[in-house]
């Protein structure tokens, strides 16, 4: 009987391959089983996130294309559309680091271009062990220049990102890519097989053995013996990638096709069953019209490879010529496996036989949906009822703010960033190391401002607050650049759905998610669940990661965070309240990760946003930096290193120094502005509600913080560089 | 005058140099694909970045085989104005036209980043309106952009003057840190013997308006058209 | 890579052995290595073509030497 249960191997349950039996009619054979398996992973069907995410917004006025589609689509006006998605490349990162981010990178761009939209720039969102040990650099290094080597080859600039250290990604990195394009928004392209009689076409890299199961691995938790998975990683093709990009454009705007799906997890599979579901229709192919690499593959082997750089496109017979033109421009074939039939059902042959038959909708969308147990874990309250202020305060300011300048988490990652290509398409108007990216559009004049955001450990002490924290953080980003927020694209990673308490933190993070994203008016277009984010039963921090897109209509307008006039006066805008619980202070100069988050009162944080971005559309303010990771302190350096000026702060109105500089707290903006325009932006916040307070000016090369009538820190910029800078090429090199 | 741009599977820095050409600079401008023959009535052609190919053998090995190369090469033997950027300085040196080699950073990582360049020759339809020892701030992304030519090879070009470009510090000194990838002599840009054929690895393309951060590499541009202009004169 | 071109993968490559322990390296040079399969009546024409390729694409002569070995495949 052990024979029979061969379902079990693939990942899937006993009751879910009886569901399996029951709706195809009979027992299916190995090929069709391990597709069900594939499609039917978490990685593919969303069976324990489902319930969950139906509970983000997804709607909206300017949205065109929500969830479930290669990426999600929103209205810029003008005819025009965003375009945007993030997706993880976790486990495939945690094995082979290169390759894992480049064919992460791979992806998610054609995730993009497959939609019609010319992809403008990449972000991504990283996490790893602690940089001490050196298995822990080499996973950071590989990834970084697996990033690079596929998103520099191809000409898409990487213009942000953010990085973390925690012991809790040792294990098990976290790689979620972000892209964007733009497009007119009639030339969208969905995935659809529609049209009996149309031709099912295959373009790009001829298929291997590679990546076979690659989206069961992923669904599954690293082991040991994971480093012996290093086959299943797939190898990118960045120079194929982008000829497959060019001329999938090309086609696409000549109007030559009528649905565009790229390979992504589960290969021809998930393909041909998508497209064919979504559309209503079914596909016959025959599996011996695909390019092979290797010889002797069977018929479940070309199924579900993972082989990179491929497409499948939906031609009308008609239309074939034209886009081998298109194609052979740029030296590519075309292979025709087949054609779209009216019954819904996906049939493969090989050598003459036929070897899979089966209902499409079945396959891509009849896999269960689960809603899990759920368990408050034992560390929540006893870490929230941890107080900060027990412990000594430091001793010396000056070494605090260094201490955090230098802390890997907060340092520049410029060391990072210059082996990006950030520039390429000469649209980059704010690269990395802002707030957001901003990027100008030269069809349409306006700009857009790009983010990607998360808190694994804000999440992990508080995850609905965390959850919150996220999308009000990515959309202040936005904000801090004078941008719109339009929407978001969430990458949930966390670790076993299974377990009651992870669980528990995925659904409190997703209500928090999704109340943030209905307060400040985001839809989540689209997005990614990680699960089995763990080694040997320990999980990373719950870190849902939101990429935000916002607009600008005049690129003329927008904001950065340096400092760039002596004598303008700096203002602080939003709350006061902050809290040392969960902060980088606490992790950073004590070793604690515990207390609870500063509140977040979402109808204030949109009114300071909506605020901020008057103010900057009135070119009223010279700055704007959000308060972040290190608080006011951190953030003071940040815009005085920025701009290569010095401030003088005094914060008069706090009662206690530590709270008031590394406290850390939502909906907080500190701003530059000129003594001209300080009535008008007094009065304007008086208007809308919202505290603001004058704290200091801009001036000399050293900040200097007063409380009480006495310095208690002043640090030389060259100092402060020195600190920010130079970590990670003393870590790395 | 009109310029031309070469595009070759993989470049893709194509596009930056045809809408600075465009509408920056205001001149009508073309892309010359890799399987063309000819490179039509264009009067200056510039070869622009990118992974031609990949770069998978070395950068620009497979590219300088393209059927437009041939024409490329016979537009550069009648004195036709050529400017290599990036890729397109590799493509020309694996192409034979013009001297030494680029190979990997000597700290063997991309870089993106601003540099400063000196301009070392400003006798040239290129630099002509550039003055001599002028700084320019120009950014670079490159991980091949290690210049080397043997010494005896590097003594013929500096007493013929083919050096076009150092990288400096601000002040237009030539220091260790100023070189962004070991270049033998801080050499950035290059010409061939007769200067009407010039590689350069920093991207001047991206250095042509104030919202990017420098609208110093206008000048390579200037040069060109106002060297044209002169010739059409006379 | 040319004994006179400084060879920054090998530079590296050394250090890094050298830090593992293995004192005794004294040089590395990190060159590639290409496996190709052409067809020829015999081993003195293979080796001309060979010679021909490695001049025209396969090498870079201003900083790259090149050698290569033939082995016969019974077909």
């Amino acid at each position: 009987m052990a024979e029979q249960q061969v379902w079990r191997k693939l990942g899937l349950t006993d009751r879910e391959y009886d569901m399996i039996v029951e709706q195809v009619g009979r027992e299916p054979n190995e090929a069709e089983l391990n597709m069900y398996s594939v499609m039917w992973s978490e990685h593919c069907c969303y069976k324990h996130s489902l319930s969950s995410l139906k509970l983000f917004p997804t709607t909206g006025k300017r949205v065109i294309q929500g969830p479930g589609e290669n990426a999600g689509v929103v209205d810029i006006g003008g005819g025009w559309s965003a375009v945007f998605k993030i997706e993880s490349h976790n486990h495939p990162s945690a094995v082979e680091p290169y390759q894992g981010a480049a064919t992460g990178v791979g992806g998610i761009l054609r995730d993009i271009f497959t939609m019609g939209a010319q992809p403008v720039a990449f972000l991504n969102s990283l996490r790893f062990g602690n940089p001490d040990s050196a298995r822990n650099r080499y996973l950071f290094d590989g990834v970084v220049a697996g990033i690079g080597g596929y998103g520099n080859c191809v000409g898409i600039p990487t213009v942000g990102g953010e990085i973390y250290f925690e012991p809790c990604y040792g294990g098990n990195p976290l790689v979620n890519a972000m892209c964007v394009g733009v497009m007119p928004t009639e030339r969208l392209v969905l995935g659809k097989a529609t049209g009996e009689g149309n031709l099912v076409v295959l373009v790009g890299a001829r298929t291997g053995r590679d990546g076979i199961h690659g989206v069961t691995f992923a669904s599954e938790e690293l082991s040991e013996k994971s480093e012996e998975r290093r086959p299943a990683v797939q190898v990118g093709d960045p120079f194929l990638g982008k000829l497959l990009m060019d001329a999938t454009l090309e086609a696409i705007e000549k109007k030559l096709v009528c649905g565009v799906q790229d390979f992504g997890g589960a290969g021809l599979t998930c393909a041909l069953t998508e497209t064919a579901s979504r559309a209503g229709t079914g596909i016959e192919i025959d599996l011996d019209l695909v390019p092979l690499r290797e010889e002797g593959m069977h018929p479940y082997e070309i199924l579900t490879s993972e082989s990179q750089e491929r497409m499948l496109l939906i031609i009308e017979p008609e239309k074939l010529a034209a886009v081998e033109e298109v194609f052979r421009r740029w030296e590519l074939q075309l292979a025709v496996l087949g054609k779209v039939t009216g019954d819904g059902r996906v049939v493969a042959r090989h050598h003459g036989a036929v070897v899979v038959d089966l209902p499409a909708a079945s396959v891509a969308g009849g896999a269960p949906v689960y809603n899990p147990e759920s368990r408050e874990p034992e560390y929540f309250s006893r870490l929230a009822g941890f107080d900060p202020l027990t412990l000594p305060p430091p001793e010396d300011y000056n070494k605090t703010l260094l201490d955090l300048l230098s802390a890997p988490d907060i340092a520049s990652k410029e060391w990072v960033w210059r082996r990006y290509d950030y520039m390429v398409r000469t649209c980059t108007v704010q690269g990395p190391g802002g707030d957001a990216a901003v990027i100008r559009l030269r069809e349409t004049g306006q700009a857009l401002a790009l983010t990607v955001d998360g808190n694994g450990r804000h999440t992990y002490l508080d995850p609905y607050r965390g959850g919150m924290m996220a999308v009000a953080e990515a959309t202040r980003n936005l904000s801090c650049t004078g941008a719109e927020p339009i929407g978001v694209t969430d990458c949930l990673n966390f670790g076993s759905p299974e377990n009651p308490e992870i669980y528990w933190q995925f659904r409190q993070a997703v209500e928090g998610m999704a109340a943030a994203c209905r307060a400040l008016d985001v839809p989540v277009v689209g997005g990614n669940v990680s699960f089995y984010n763990e080694v040997e039963g320990e999980a990373i921090y719950p870190t849902p990661v939101v990429g935000a897109v916002g607009l600008i209509e005049s690129p003329q307008q927008q904001c950065g965070l340096a400092l760039r006039r002596e004598k303008d006066l700096l203002l602080l805008l939003g709350p006061r309240e902050t809290s040392l619980g969960g902060s980088q202070y606490l992790k950073s100069c004590c070793g604690k990760v515990a207390g609870s988050l500063a509140e977040l009162d979402l109808v204030m944080e949109h009114r300071v946003q909506a605020l901020l971005r008057s103010l900057i559309g009135r070119g009223l303010i010279a700055s704007a930096h959000d308060l972040s990771d290190g608080g006011l302190a951190v953030a003071l350096a940040e815009c005085c290193l920025g701009g290569g000026l010095g401030a003088e702060v005094n914060l008069a109105q706090a009662d206690s120094p530590l709270p008031a500089m590394f406290g850390e707290g939502p909906s907080r903006i500190l701003m530059s502005v000129g003594p001209e325009n300080q009535a008008a932006v007094v009065e304007a916040a008086g208007e809308a509600g919202v505290k603001i307070c004058e704290i200091g000016a801009v001036t000399g090369d050293a900040l200097i913080i007063c409380h009480g009538g006495d310095i208690i820190l002043k640090l030389k910029l060259s100092a402060m560089k020195k600190a920010y800078e130079e970590v990670f090429s003393c870590i790395m090199e | 005058m009109k310029f031309g741009v070469i595009v070759f599977p993989g470049s893709n820095c194509d596009l930056d140099s045809y809408f600075l050409v465009r509408d920056i600079l205001r001149q009508p401008v073309e892309y010359i694909y890799y399987y063309e023959e000819s490179i039509k009535q264009c009067d200056a052609i510039i070869l622009p970045g990118g992974f031609t190919y990949g770069d998978y053998l070395r950068s620009g090995a497979i590219a300088r085989f393209s059927p437009v190369m041939s024409a490329v090469a016979d537009f550069a033997d009648r004195g036709g104005a050529v400017l290599g950027i990036c890729n397109g300085f590799q493509v020309l040196t694996e192409a034979g036209l013009l001297p030494g080699a680029l190979y990997r950073n000597d700290h063997l990582q991309f870089r993106c980043e601003q540099v400063y360049v000196r301009v070392e020759n400003n006798s040239l339809p290129f630099t002509r309106s550039a003055s001599l020892g002028k700084v320019l701030e120009i950014p670079v992304a490159h991980g091949d952009g290690n210049y080397y030519a043997p010494p005896e090879l590097l003594r013929e070009m500096k007493a013929n003057n083919q050096v076009v470009f150092r990288y400096t510090d601000r002040d237009g000194n030539v220091t260790e840190g100023a070189n962004p990838n070991g270049s033998v002599e801080n050499i950035a840009g290059v010409c061939n013997r007769e200067g009407n054929v010039v590689g350069m690895m920093p991207h001047p393309e991206r250095a042509g308006e104030k919202i990017l951060g420098s609208k110093h590499g206008l000048i390579i541009f200037k040069s060109i058209i106002s060297y044209f202009l002169n010739r059409e004169v006379v | 890579m040319k004994k006179a071109v400084l060879d920054p993968q090998g530079v590296a490559v050394e250090n890094s052995l050298k830090a593992l322990g293995y004192d005794q390296v004294r040089s590395v040079r990190v060159g590639k290595y290409i496996e190709l399969t052409l067809e020829a009546p015999g081993r003195e024409e293979a080796a001309a073509r060979v010679e021909e390729m490695s001049r025209r694409l396969l090498s870079n002569p201003v900083i790259e030497d090149f050698s290569y070995t033939l082995q016969e495949d019974a077909v």
